[in-house]
């Protein structure tokens, strides 16, 4: 009797799971199966980006595309709103190394600009040596009504220990995607009023 | 300097804390020389509201003198100023539009991530409150560092006193927004829930705004006998069915616009309210909604509803069939302060508007931690409690 019980249970539970797989997987077809839609590819159910973890953000800023386009170019101010942007050195050539205070010592992401037109576009790819494996990318575009720019920042990276690493980084929140929005939202305050945000009591608290 | 923190449910104290100092080019330090305890500090009192921490300093209702400006500050030192709660840049999307509780700019961006998950959209900054709101440090205390000191402050003129101004900081344009919401029509009937600082600014508010009839619903007979006063008809919800009662005093018809000054911790023995109380205290479902509920009852067909009440989660049990059913309009928000300074410091310098009315209860800070409890124990009597450092 019990060992009847015992395999009902499996034999259901088997049933489940394959019906639940059947599904999963037929949603998975009809999604492959559909026109793509007007919305940016990270915004997609399933990740089309293979090793790639793609996270980005937009975010309206009251400020002209040229003045948001300079900033990219200014460490002093990028290390204002970067998060533990400890300073972004030049050279060798066209290169920039960005030097991050992590938990475990600094992070030097060593970048090449693929991309740079004033107004529209910057792009970043990094190279050989550098401690992370990561492409960005900020397109500036008009928003609508005169509100300013939409600032849209795109971020591709390899996780270091695949999916775990990645779910480690997010406990610690040096994860590139709460970053990027963290800072996108800096800037923001930055150029919008002059200042970021603190409520803090003490000037060195 | 001292200050009033928060510890957990129904234990704050009055301690010593950091002297606030000038952060970013905007700030501004306030010597508070009066500050009031609120309804919303009434939520985090009984821990209802999420995401405050021990050692919180709480306040949002406060004024002084301004004793220190940074470089971009716009006020003076010795300036008389009175602090709207809500921290607005001024300069965002939303402070253009003068959705001032809705500024982008105020709340820190690592607070932002939680009231993003929760509501969809990273919520301002305010004074005193719960850290999904900035976690800033409250003027229930001796100084207050002021964000964006160039934007909120209003200043007021020598010589008028504390008490007839101090509440521009909230419940008055709180009350007033909430009226305004109604989009009252020459000779409306507006019904409103709650006899707290809110509710009798809103009756204030409604009449000067052209209602015909306001009626008030509470269940404390002293609260009753002040919005009568002011022109209210009212209602004992303790001892008259309200829904019937407000269809018969307004010619079965129903209210036009409807006002919930009450909130997420409502009173009373009705079994929705039962409910949700016991499903605050164990942690789901937060929000009390009978008041509302009631409301979005009573109201006339394609009417207005107003909700100046605050809520912080989810409520069971919605009557959204009425609301959809009806046709109903529904406003809220935490209030624009800002926008409604001006008019109101004019409107109480000509004496069209009196707030002193509303005060109960006068204290020293050091004795805060008593006036949070009689204003939460004794609502009837204690209406309003102001505290001098
Ligand atoms: N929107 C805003 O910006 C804003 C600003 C300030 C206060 N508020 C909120 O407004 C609400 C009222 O504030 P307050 O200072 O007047 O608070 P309060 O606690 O002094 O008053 C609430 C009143 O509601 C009454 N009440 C409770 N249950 C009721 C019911 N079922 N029917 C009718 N009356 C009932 C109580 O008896 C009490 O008199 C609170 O939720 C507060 O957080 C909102
Ligand atoms: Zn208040
Ligand atoms: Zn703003």
């Amino acid at each position: 009797m019990h060992r009847r019980k015992t395999d009902i249970v499996t034999i259901t539970g088997l049933a489940a799971l394959a019906i639940g797989a059947a599904a999963i997987t037929r949603m998975m077809n009809e999604a492959k199966d559909r026109p793509p839609d007007s919305a940016p590819g990270r915004t997609a159910k399933q990740s089309r980006f293979g090793r790639y973890v793609v996270a980005g953000r937009t975010v309206t800023i009251d400020a002209p595309r040229d003045r948001i386009h300079a900033v990219w170019h200014d460490p002093e101010q990028l290390v204002r709103f970067m998060q533990d942007l400890r300073a972004v050195e030049r050279g060798p050539g066209d290169e920039m190394t960005w030097v991050i205070a992590t938990p475990g010592g600094d992070a030097r992401v060593r970048t090449r600009l693929v991309e740079d037109r004033p107004g529209e576009a910057l792009a970043w790819r990094s190279v050989e040596g550098s401690d992370f494996d990561i492409e960005a990318k900020v397109q500036l575009r008009d928003a609508p009504a005169g509100r300013g720019t939409e600032v849209e920042a795109h971020v591709a990276w390899r996780p270091h220990w695949g999916v775990a690493g990645q779910w480690a980084a997010k406990l610690r929140r040096v994860d590139p995607r709460t970053r990027g929005r963290h800072e996108l939202k800096r800037l923001k305050m930055l150029l919008e009023t002059g200042e970021i945000a603190t409520n803090a009591n003490q000037r060195n608290a | 300097m001292r200050a009033l923190t928060w510890h957990g449910k129904h234990d704050v104290r009055v301690e010593n804390a950091p002297d606030p100092e000038i952060v970013n080019p905007r700030d501004a330090i306030i010597e508070v020389t009066s500050t009031a305890i609120c309804g919303s500090d009434l939520h985090l009192y009984d821990a209802v509201i999420p995401g405050v921490a021990k050692g919180d300093i709480l306040g949002h209702e406060f004024m002084g003198r301004v004793v220190e400006t940074g470089p971009k500050s716009t006020l003076q030192k010795g300036q008389r100023v009175v602090v709207p709660f809500t921290i607005s840049c001024g300069s965002c999307f939303f402070c253009k539009a003068s959705l001032y509780s809705a500024c982008d700019n105020s709340n820190p961006v690592e607070k932002q991530d939680a009231s993003e998950m929760l509501y969809g959209h990273a919520m301002s900054g305010l004074f005193g409150y719960s850290h999904l709101t900035g976690g800033y440090p409250g003027g229930q205390a001796e100084y207050v560092r002021v964000p964006f000191s160039d934007v909120g402050p209003i200043v007021v003129p020598d010589g008028v006193p504390d008490e007839q101004v101090l509440f521009l900081s909230d419940i008055l344009p709180t009350g007033w927004m909430a009226a305004e919401n109604c989009d009252i029509q020459p000779g409306d009937t507006v019904a409103v829930w709650g006899c707290g600082p809110v509710g009798l600014f809103a009756v204030q508010s409604a009449l000067l705004m052209g209602a015909g009839k306001v009626i008030a619903i509470d269940h404390y007979p002293h609260r009753l006998e002040l919005a009568r006063r002011l022109g209210a008809e009212v209602i004992d919800f303790k001892q008259t069915h309200v829904l019937e009662a407000l269809m018969e005093m307004s010619g079965g018809l129903g209210p036009d616009a409807v006002i919930d000054a009450v909130g997420m911790e409502s009173h009373g023995f009705a079994p929705d309210n039962l409910l949700d109380s016991a499903k605050q205290r164990i942690g789901i479902g937060a929000d009390s909604a009978h008041a509302l509920r009631m409301a979005l009852m009573a109201v006339r067909k394609g009417g207005r509803v107003s909700v100046p009440g605050v809520y912080g989660g989810m409520a069971d049990k919605f009557p959204l069939g009425a609301l959809m059913e009806k046709g109903l309009q529904i406003r809220t928000g935490q209030t624009h302060v800002q926008r409604y300074t001006k008019e109101l410091l004019h409107r109480i310098m000509e004496g069209e508007i009196d707030t002193t009315f509303l005060i109960s209860h006068r204290l020293p800070l050091e004795e805060a931690a008593l006036g949070y409890r009689n204003f939460h124990d004794s609502q009837d009597e204690w209406t309003k409690v102001v505290l001098t450092p």
